[in-house]
């Protein structure tokens, strides 16, 4: 029975980011949705300047592609971007304000007047150069890579549950690289509060992996890292050619809420750290009463809340400033269906309705 | 057998971020200023926070590496307007805790740090010293959590430049795994139980006990190796292999892998067995440092106990 295809234009020119269709949940499996070609992919590296594994992926693929200038480039055409040169070279996070929050689109069209951040500046470079975000001038896919102390493996962290791009890109990375603990973060933020560099593109992840510590680069993260990005480039080609990809369940992570650290009521240093018996692991399952924090007089504090939830970012170095000890979610079993690449004559309909 | 007299170790200093951002020593500080903890048996405990401003900041240093600073002519320099901080701030500290070499000096200083390669609880000192080498042995032979090993430097005290040489005996603690900016439980555990033991050597030394000689194992440093550099823009062009990562200690054979290109080529180790450690050390690639190797040697140490009037 040959399958049921619907051409959802999933991605409207005036809104930049997929919209959910309500009766998606309704759809069945076998129904093949048809979305825009993937022309440009943009990797980022060196978003946080001592998240070295994708600063040293970057200048590698920068390398390769001096040498290759003179072949055709193979559809997607690559834009590899070092997004925060400066703290790249003094190997910190940011040297202002951290660039990965600039990207709401207040920060992008703020006041002009007066000192302004060195990264408020380079977001909107970059938004000029990968974006406009919302506008259909931006990059199909922004592929931003970030390493964590925490225990997490590799990890794609978007905004959206119903990215189909994004979530066939993710279940192509679990089947190709079995190895490596795998899982898909969402953050449930609108798109006009979204903040981070992957939501420039019409669609975008984080890709983060750990456990590493910042300013030190491990040939094992670096090399699942060159691989994830790999495949994932693969993918688009496979996409951009024409393959159908098969419906299938995603197990999604929905952030829910953050804990911060015990503080001290003056100084607001910390007073405990993550508890050994939670520490390194991320994704197992947290339950009420399960110690959370070791004092450093050796006490232990528990978990109070009502509801079981998966603790990610455990002791991740760059959040202590922001108050955030770990990070908890839902987990729930997400219905991703077939989809394929529309044809030159699917998108010249399309755009004659608009 | 020998047996060696010193006097009573009485004053006992412990500091904690020297390097600002190893986390293990500042809350370990804070908690002992906090408890107000400056008395233990016939032991009086000081406790400091090295470098405050490198602290606030969460950065290994401000200026410059607080812990190279307290070599001799370091020390005797005259302070001026343009003395980096970390400079005047080793001379305040000199003062407070020594000075270097004079009977002022405090008797046990003990500076906790933290390194992101793989070695458990090291402690680092310069030459024979068999306090810290007794100290050393009886750490190792009662702790269970993680491998205990020593590191005995090998400069003359003129030289020696970090901030345990104040002390009339002095004891780098040095724990790892962790990331810079990260504290972690078992880490700082760690540490806690290397100082406690510390204190209660000191104190039953005091007492009058004798501690038995014997033989010990310790690892000096014979050269260091740099990681493969870029001969234009001097950025490393290769990682710690996956081989040797997180191996310190095991031994390394020439033809071992070493480091791997980011284009995937390995290098191999030529020369001697020696043993690896500070393996892909965080604040090292600045200075150079892929890994340090060193070979083991044995130390026969004598019993030792305080000399009885």
């Amino acid at each position: 029975m040959r399958k049921k295809e619907i051409n959802f234009l999933l991605h409207r020119p005036s809104s930049s980011r997929p919209v959910c269709p309500p009766a998606l949940a309704q759809m069945e499996v076998d129904e093949v949705v048809r979305l825009p070609r993937l022309s440009r992919v943009a990797v980022c590296g060196g978003t946080h300047g001592n998240e070295l594994s994708g600063v040293y992926l970057v200048r590698e693929l920068l390398k390769g592609r001096k040498q290759v200038m003179e072949e055709e480039e193979r559809p997607p055409s690559v834009l590899t971007v070092l997004a925060n040169p400066r703290a790249v070279q003094q190997c910190r996070r940011y040297i202002d304000t951290d660039l990965n929050r600039c990207f709401t689109h207040a920060a992008l069209k703020g006041p002009s007047s007066g000192p302004v951040p060195y990264e408020t500046t380079r977001s909107r470079e970059l938004n000029a150069a990968l974006g406009p975000k919302g506008s259909p001038g931006a990059v199909e896919l922004v592929c931003d890579l970030h390493n964590t102390t925490a225990n997490m493996g590799l990890c794609l962290i978007a905004y959206s549950d119903c990215d189909w791009i994004c979530l066939h890109i993710f279940r192509h990375l679990q089947r190709k690289m079995p190895d490596v603990p795998m899982r898909y973060i969402h953050f449930d933020v609108s798109n006009k509060e979204s903040y981070s560099l992957d939501s420039v593109g019409k669609h975008g992840f984080a890709m983060e992996i750990g456990p590493q510590p910042h300013g030190v680069v491990r040939s094992d993260v670096y090399a699942a890292m060159k691989a994830g990005v790999q495949h994932m480039l693969d993918w688009v080609c496979f996409f951009n050619s024409g393959s159908t990809f098969e419906g299938e369940y995603v197990d999604v992570f929905t952030m829910i809420k953050h804990i911060d650290y015990p503080r001290d009521g003056e100084t607001r240093n910390i007073t405990a750290a993550i508890h050994p018996q939670l520490q390194d692991r991320d994704f197992c399952l947290l339950h009420p009463e399960d110690p959370l924090f070791q004092t450093f007089s050796g006490e232990t504090l528990r978990y109070k809340g009502s509801e079981a939830l998966y603790p990610f970012f455990i002791n991740e170095c760059a959040y202590y400033e922001k108050g955030i000890a770990l990070s908890l979610a839902r987990k729930r079993r997400v219905m991703v269906p077939a989809i394929r690449v529309q044809t030159e004559r699917e998108e010249e309909e399309e755009e004659e309705e608009e | 057998m020998e047996h060696v007299c010193f006097c009573p170790l009485s004053r006992f200093a412990i500091c904690g971020g020297t390097h600002g951002n190893e986390m293990s020593g500042v809350y370990m500080v804070r908690e002992m200023q906090k408890q107000k903890v400056d008395q233990m048996g016939s032991v009086s405990i000081t406790s400091i926070l090295s470098n405050p401003p490198a602290v606030d900041a969460c950065r290994r240093y401000m200026g410059t590496d607080l812990n190279r600073c307290f070599t001799d002519a370091l020390l005797s320099g005259a302070t001026t307007d343009d003395t980096p901080y970390e400079l005047r701030r080793a001379r305040e500290l000199n003062a407070q805790l020594g000075p270097k070499g004079s009977p002022e000096a405090v008797d046990l200083l003990c500076d906790i740090h933290n390194t992101t390669a793989n070695m458990g609880l090291c402690l680092i000192f310069y030459s024979f010293d068999w306090i810290a080498l007794h100290i050393y042995k009886y750490i190792q032979s009662k702790m269970t959590s993680a491998p205990v090993r020593a590191i005995c430097l090998n400069e003359p005290s003129s030289e020696a430049y970090s901030l345990e040489s104040i002390g009339k005996h002095g004891i780098s603690i040095e724990v790892g795994p962790q990331p810079t900016g990260v504290v972690r439980a078992d880490i700082f555990n760690m540490a806690k139980e290397a100082v406690d033991l510390s204190l209660e050597w000191l104190h039953t030394f005091n007492s009058g006990s004798t501690f038995e000689g014997g033989e010990v194992e310790a690892y000096t440093p014979v050269r260091s190796v740099d990681y493969p550099r870029d001969p234009t823009t001097g950025e490393i062009t290769a990682a710690i292999h996956p081989q040797l990562q997180d191996n310190d200690f095991n031994i390394l054979r020439p033809g071992d892998p070493v480091f791997q290109f980011f284009s995937g080529e390995t290098v191999k180790h030529e020369g001697e067995d020696l043993y690896p450690l500070f393996v892909n050390e965080c604040a090292y690639y600045e200075k150079k440092v892929a890994f340090q190797l060193t070979k083991k040697i044995t130390v026969t140490l004598p019993s030792v106990g305080v000399k009885k009037d």
